[in-house]
């Protein structure tokens, strides 16, 4: 392989484009009003055209023979890199919301430094992506402003929302040993250092949203490392079904 | 109005009718013009939102990416039909809230070849091949219907149709080339949905209460029984492409009538259907039901925090 850590690196990124893009994808035809429908699925197809861009080119650098399919399917769980955040099921639309929401203003932050990688692939994919995933927290942004307040049924359901998921956030900002080779080189983003940002900016819009900043200690944290949570086996189990069931086929 | 002057402007209406005119939704028309409108645009909005049900059902397990992407699209499609033709229908007077509601409790309709079950991926190629392609047959000529709002949203309607019913058809061919396995789920697929796919073009015409008035108002041009042959004609060619055997042992290239003769069709399993006894009737109601009451709290907020909005900014004014 060209470069491990680079490989690393990319599926890093791109993993937590295709989970959180399969879970948007389990809610296509289920949504509160035909319009948050429509708009779930763009995002999904959004992030699928994301990962897909990201896979081929990990498939390129791995020397494998390695097809994004290969990358996407078959690997075990404790091999997908995604951070715990992007795995949480879709509780209600509070959740879908909230994990939409506080993933999009990473994925912005981590986007607009990526552009400027010396890796030109990564950096092309990064300048598509920042256009759609600008959009990507308009939405749930707006929606998060919303539910907050909105009634008080909203801003409670919203409130548990956030509370539940605030304890996923930090770990976006984990340095794995990928990401601080590739920081290093001027090709990776150094995360740790979005975090300044992105709390002010999720703190803000919690405020606009009348909603409390969970104040907490303890977080939770084990994706990048392939520790995942329980929901995980259950999403893969229909994500790599038909791949793991008729084994080298092309459809 | 006297009866009189609606027999005038019933006159009238009927002309430019005849004239190919579209009749636009401020227009005066007749009110059974109206509700069969309502009726049949409604009818047809709820099947592409029930008709997400079956092939959201795949996008969780499609086996490869660009499949997956394709199939999200798709379905979004379907969802964009179905904002378009609510909006057709609400131009004549109804709420899309009133739609759903009817679609709810049962008293509208939606196509029935949603209420069969998608077991395996190959459904995903034989709804697109099949039944998207019967849902063309039905809804080209209605790019030409004389309901303005209709006609003009069945014209997006058709082009996307058209993709999808390729892109079905190529799901099928990959499988038909593929191995035993791949080809035998083609197969198997295409004996499950034929018959549906033939029974989606509607009751024979003898048995078609609605054919008459429809024909006059140009949103019916051809008969249920002449659509169901064009379809039958059309796919049988593509069926042989495949190399796939069609599950009807009567069907036969008749040289007189330069058309394929055909089985009989079990109408008996049609209105079962029809009638809310499918083998997923209840779980497509039941799923369209739970999306909108599961969603009520988040309407509710939107319409809450629009309000407030809106509360703020008259008071910056004043």
């Amino acid at each position: 392989m060209k470069s491990e850590h680079l490989y690393n690196y990319i599926l890093g990124i791109a993993d937590n484009s295709l989970i959180l893009g399969q879970r948007l994808g389990e809610l296509c035809g289920h949504g509160p009003s035909l319009e948050t429908d429509i708009a779930g699925t763009n995002i999904s197809l959004d992030l699928i055209g994301q990962t897909r861009s990201y896979y081929q080119y990990a498939a390129k650098i791995s020397g494998e023979n390695k097809t994004e399919d290969d990358i996407a399917f078959l690997r075990l769980e404790r091999h997908y890199k995604n951070v715990l955040l992007v795995e949480q099921p879709n509780t209600h639309f509070g959740y879908v919301m909230g994990r939409q929401y506080l993933f999009d203003v990473f994925h912005l932050l981590l986007l607009q430094e990526l552009q400027f990688s010396k890796d030109e692939t990564l950096a092309a994919i990064a300048k598509k992506g920042i256009k759609e995933v600008s959009y990507h927290k308009r939405f749930s942004g707006d929606w998060i402003k919303r539910l907050g307040d909105g009634t008080p049924e909203s801003t409670a359901k919203m409130q548990e929302a956030i509370d539940d998921l605030w304890p996923y956030t930090q770990e976006l900002f984990d340095m794995t040993a990928a990401d601080t080779a590739m920081a290093q080189k001027g090709i990776g983003v150094d995360v740790s250092k979005l975090k300044e940002s992105y709390y002010k900016e999720v703190t803000d819009l919690c405020e606009l949203a009348t909603l409390k900043v969970p104040q907490i200690a303890y977080f939770s944290r084990g994706g990048k490392k392939g520790v995942h949570s329980e929901h995980m086996g259950y999403l893969l189990a229909d994500l790599q079904y038909m791949q793991r069931t008729y084994p080298n086929m092309q459809w | 109005m006297s009866n009189e002057q609606i027999k005038n402007l019933e006159e009238i209406f009927e002309a430019r009718i005849a004239r190919d005119e579209k009749i636009e939704a401020k227009d005066w028309m007749p009110e059974k013009y109206r509700k069969t409108h309502i009726r049949q645009i409604s009818q047809h909005a709820h099947s592409e939102i029930v008709g997400m049900l079956p092939e959201g059902n795949w996008i969780s397990r499609a086996p490869s990416l660009r499949r997956k992407a394709a199939l999200l699209a798709k379905v979004q499609d379907e969802a964009g039909h179905g904002l378009y033709l609510y909006s057709a229908c609400e131009t004549l007077g109804i709420s899309r809230e009133e739609l759903y509601q009817q679609l709810h409790s049962g008293k509208a309709k939606y196509s029935s070849i949603f209420n069969y079950p998608t077991l395996t991926w190959a459904d995903m190629g034989a709804v697109g091949w099949l039944v998207d392609g019967a849902a063309i047959i039905n809804q080209v000529p209605l790019c030409n219907t004389s309901f303005g709002p209709y006609a003009r949203a069945m014209v997006r309607v058709c082009k996307e149709e058209s993709f999808h019913q390729r892109q079905g058809f190529e799901i099928m061919l990959k499988l038909c080339n593929g191995s035993k396995e791949q080809k035998d789920m083609a197969q198997d697929a295409l004996n499950r949905w034929w018959w549906p796919s033939l029974m989606m073009l509607g009751p024979t015409d003898a048995e078609s209460v609605h054919t008459e008035q429809s024909m006059k108002w140009k949103l019916k041009r051809k008969s249920n029984d002449d659509l169901r042959q064009q379809f039958i004609d059309q796919t049988v060619p593509q069926a042989d492409l495949l190399g796939l055997t069609i599950p009807d042992p009567d069907l036969k290239f008749n040289k007189q009538t330069g058309s394929y003769d055909f089985g009989a069709i079990d109408w008996d399993e049609f209105w079962q259907v029809v009638k809310g006894h499918g083998p997923c009737n209840k779980q497509r109601i039941s799923a369209r039901v739970a999306a909108w009451d599961n969603g009520a709290w988040v309407r509710d907020a939107a319409m809450a925090h629009a309000s407030k909005k809106q509360a703020i900014k008259v008071k910056i004014a004043i």
